[in-house]
């Protein structure tokens, strides 16, 4: 990773002449790793997204820049239920459905993002847990909606599924950015898409979302997930045979001591 | 030291789950229960997805209840032709159970049902045996034992259609009655991730009026099988088996059970019965807080 970073500034130095015909700064970002294996020893993952800020010229405005990173999981269908005391007994009595939520979201931005950025440009970009679009199906009221999105942000930020850390991206001399996220172990596999964006005054510069992390599993807990997705009389019939052989074992061993 | 569940998805402390399965083993081993009704709600309060728990604790179940069945068998305590008719109504059981499982989550209400059922049944058979524990007690500290209970089927038994002789159990009764009771069993071994052994030796006792010397083996040898059913059942729906948690687990409990086993031939039968009574009702005055003052979480997500 260290040899990247300097890989990286390696690649900066001659950059006034390359960069010459843009007005507008430019974006490179990386990821610590693109690529994540879950095997046995899995138990979360942290990632380094970082990258350089390149000015036309080399040379950084004056102002502040900002920096928010977005980290994406893949988007699944959801049910959210909603318990509520019926008959003095708590029971699931309302749920809505959601067409696409993330399995995964995090954001890291170098200052709270209701500091840099307006309302609307950051509802559009869906920056903040607060402004996640879940797509909801059939006609509910917003204020529902926003209830069972609270509940649901509220259950995956326990979980480390969702996280928001305003604050969480350095920079360094308004060039180097870097953010470190954490993955919880419950992180489901797929195609992990991080966003980079590069504000000012307000306003969206540049956004990036070219880096990518694959996650998936690997080796022994891909070919579990394998069995028993798609050959499960097979896997059945083994966890049944181990359940009996440990269970008989245990007592021939017993008895002999 | 931290290892990763491939099927529910997530990591666990290996430690844990083995002295779990360790705890829940020794129980298993000093009463006779497959150990199931501990098992799936102390790993749904680990984190574990609670279909995987279900699934996972039935597996294990198994595991524990083999030496069990090979030692019964011994010593001739187990009914095989009762134990069949068990099995077969507990097989059929397993298969209804899954249907019954999928529509409680489409219509939502899977957990619900599960907690009501864990509360009333759980509540209901550690009363009755605290009670009968305690009065035998008393009863001996007294100095006057209980004269030993009439054994007798219930009236409605008697009223069933058909009947079989069932020689070990020393029953002239109708099939249809352990029939119906495999079947109830069967359908919780799914929906529950538990033998149903708390529920099946009072069941034989009280309602088919089985001689107690072949109680335990029989429930054991039908544990056995419908747990076994209730994995394949589980491995071909749900999908939810987790073999690495189920083999920790096993390596456990089946420990556990031979230690347990021990244990339980230097205590009091009757301290025995009183204190798995107490373990019995505490997890239904969890499940029953659960329900009537504060769930876990209010929202939960299901994925389509």
């Amino acid at each position: 990773m260290i040899a990247r970073l300097l890989l990286l500034f390696a690649l900066l130095l001659p950059l006034p002449a390359m960069a010459q015909s843009a007005r507008e700064p430019k974006l490179v970002p990386d990821v610590s790793q693109r690529s994540i294996n879950i095997q046995s020893r899995f138990t979360g993952a942290e990632l380094l997204l970082f990258g350089a800020i390149i000015y036309p010229r080399g040379v950084a405005p004056a102002g502040q820049v900002d920096v928010a990173v977005v980290l994406r999981g893949p988007t699944r269908p959801i049910i959210v239920r909603e318990k509520q005391k019926v008959a003095g007994i708590w029971v699931n009595a309302d749920s809505i459905d959601f067409r696409s939520a993330p399995a995964y979201y995090a954001i890291a931005s170098s200052r709270p993002i209701a500091k840099i950025i307006d309302a609307r440009t950051a509802a559009i970009y869906e920056l903040g847990l607060k402004r996640l679009q879940l797509s909801p199906t059939g006609e509910i009221e917003t204020r529902e909606v926003r209830r069972f999105t609270a509940g649901l942000v509220d259950l995956n930020r326990r979980d480390g599924l969702f996280a928001e850390a305003p604050g969480e991206v350095d920079i360094t001399d308004q060039v180097l950015y870097r953010a470190r996220l954490t993955l919880p172990s419950s992180v489901p596999e797929g195609r992990y898409v991080a966003e980079t964006l590069l504000i000012r005054d307000g306003r969206v510069i540049m956004a990036d979302d070219s880096v990518v992390v694959e996650i998936s599993k690997t080796g022994f807990e891909r070919f579990v997930t394998i069995m028993a997705q798609q050959y499960g009389l097979l896997y059945g019939a083994f966890a049944v045979l181990v359940s009996l052989f440990l269970g008989w074992f245990a007592g021939y061993v017993f008895n002999r001591l | 030291m931290d290892i990763y569940l491939p099927i529910a998805g997530l990591s666990v402390n290996i430690v844990v789950i083995i002295l779990l399965g360790g705890a829940v083993g020794m129980l298993s081993g000093m009463f006779g229960v497959g150990g199931g009704f501990l098992t799936t709600p102390l790993l749904i309060f680990y984190g574990i997805p609670p279909t995987v728990a279900a699934a996972s604790a039935s597996t294990q179940v198994t595991g524990a209840s083999v030496s069990g069945v090979f030692a019964h068998m011994r010593r001739g305590g187990v009914d095989f032709h009762m134990g069949a008719v068990l099995v077969v109504g507990g097989f059929f059981g397993t298969l209804f159970g899954a249907m019954l499982f999928e529509m409680l989550e489409t219509w939502g209400q899977a957990d619900t049902v599960i907690n009501i059922l864990y509360t009333v049944l759980l509540g209901s058979v550690g009363g009755l045996m605290a009670k009968e524990a305690w009065q035998s007690l008393s009863a001996r500290r007294a100095g006057t034992p209980l004269p030993p209970g009439k054994r007798r089927h219930h009236p409605l038994v008697a009223s069933l259609p058909g009947r079989w002789r069932f020689y070990r159990s020393g029953l002239y009764i109708s099939p249809l009655a352990p029939l119906i009771l495999g079947f109830i069993t069967g359908i919780l071994t799914v929906l529950l991730g538990v033998g149903g052994g708390f529920i099946m030796v009072p069941a034989m006792l009280y309602i088919l009026g089985m001689s107690a010397n072949v109680v335990v083996g029989t429930s054991l040898f039908q544990i056995l099988f419908v747990t076994m059913s209730s994995t394949m059942v589980h491995s071909l729906t749900t999908r939810a088996v987790d073999i690495v948690l189920a083999i920790f687990l096993l390596i456990g409990s089946v420990t556990g059970a031979q230690i347990g086993a021990r244990l339980a031939q230097r205590m009091r039968p009757d301290y025995l019965r009183l204190l798995l009574a107490a373990i019995v009702l505490i997890v239904a005055l969890r499940m029953a807080l659960g329900l009537g003052w504060q769930p876990d979480e209010i929202y939960t997500v299901q994925f389509l």
